[in-house]
């Protein structure tokens, strides 16, 4: 085995253990740091994977936006020292059979199908490729993205606001 | 047996039936929205994936994966921003964000 392959097991580690955190935490508030763990993680297999721009885009957007966002979204939400925040209903068994039958037909697949093997070559820098093809070949979703965020933006100040009593 | 494509389909597998999981058998919003995020980030590392193992040469360049991944983080985002600003918005209103028991529309 390589080293970059005990890396590989690492990373996964770092990104499944806490992802069990999320799902089966009985307390809001450990999900929400467990998920910390699991972005994190899949920045770092992202940087195995040879994708540098996209690893460090996952750290600034994900744990630095998505996961503050969330956090605020527990606290505001839930009375934080008593930490009893809800834990899984009762629909359980459901759940776990969705849960299995799911990860049976995606792993099924995976297997199934020959996927082409081919050789690898060494991972070059991405962010100028990246940044070519944004604005040559998919610069259509880039402004429709571009304009997406601006709705959202507009939107989440408009929904989230206290609205003045009349 | 050297890390391969296969490997990482796992771990990208995991991950979205976890968000299953936790998207069916949550009741608190925030969880749910956990679950979702979970799910995405396991489609973004499918397509980083691809982008590595696939066979190069072919029409598309190989990093379109990545910019599929660059798309879905900034999806995410936008989607995390508005559920959050809902969910409170509701909590206002209710001071509750239970998804079992947010059944009607109107105030």
């Amino acid at each position: 085995m390589q080293a970059s392959d005990w890396f590989f097991y690492l990373f996964a580690a770092i990104t499944l253990v806490p992802a069990c955190v999320v799902v089966f935490s009985r307390k809001l508030l450990y999900s929400a740091f467990a998920l910390l763990f699991t972005l994190s993680g899949v920045a770092a297999l992202y940087a195995l994977l040879g994708a540098d721009f996209l690893a460090v885009t996952q750290v600034l957007v994900y744990v630095g936006g998505v996961l503050v966002l969330i956090l605020f979204g527990v606290m505001f939400t839930q009375r934080v020292y008593d930490l009893k925040a809800e834990a899984m209903s009762f629909k359980r068994r459901r759940a776990a059979v969705i849960g299995v039958v799911v990860f049976a037909t995606l792993w099924g697949v995976a297997l199934a199908v020959p996927w082409p093997q081919t050789e690898l070559a060494t991972p070059q820098p991405t962010s100028a490729t990246l940044g070519n093809l944004l604005l040559s070949r998919y610069l259509l979703p880039f402004e429709a993205i571009s304009v997406l965020l601006l709705v959202v933006l507009i939107g989440a100040v408009l929904v989230g606001k206290k609205e003045v009593e009349e | 047996m050297a890390v391969g494509l296969q490997h990482f389909l796992f771990v990208s597998a995991a991950l979205a039936s976890l968000g299953v999981i936790a998207m069916v058998s949550r009741r608190n919003a925030i969880s749910i929205l956990m679950g979702v995020e979970l799910i995405l980030n396991a489609a973004a590392l499918n397509f980083v994936a691809f982008a590595r193992y696939g066979r190069p040469g072919t029409e598309t360049p190989w990093l379109s994966g990545q910019i599929f991944g660059v798309f879905i983080i900034v999806l995410a985002a936008a989607e995390a921003a508005i559920a959050l600003a809902i969910i409170i918005a509701i909590y206002h209103h209710r001071a509750n964000i239970n998804a079992d028991e947010l059944n009607e529309l109107q105030r």
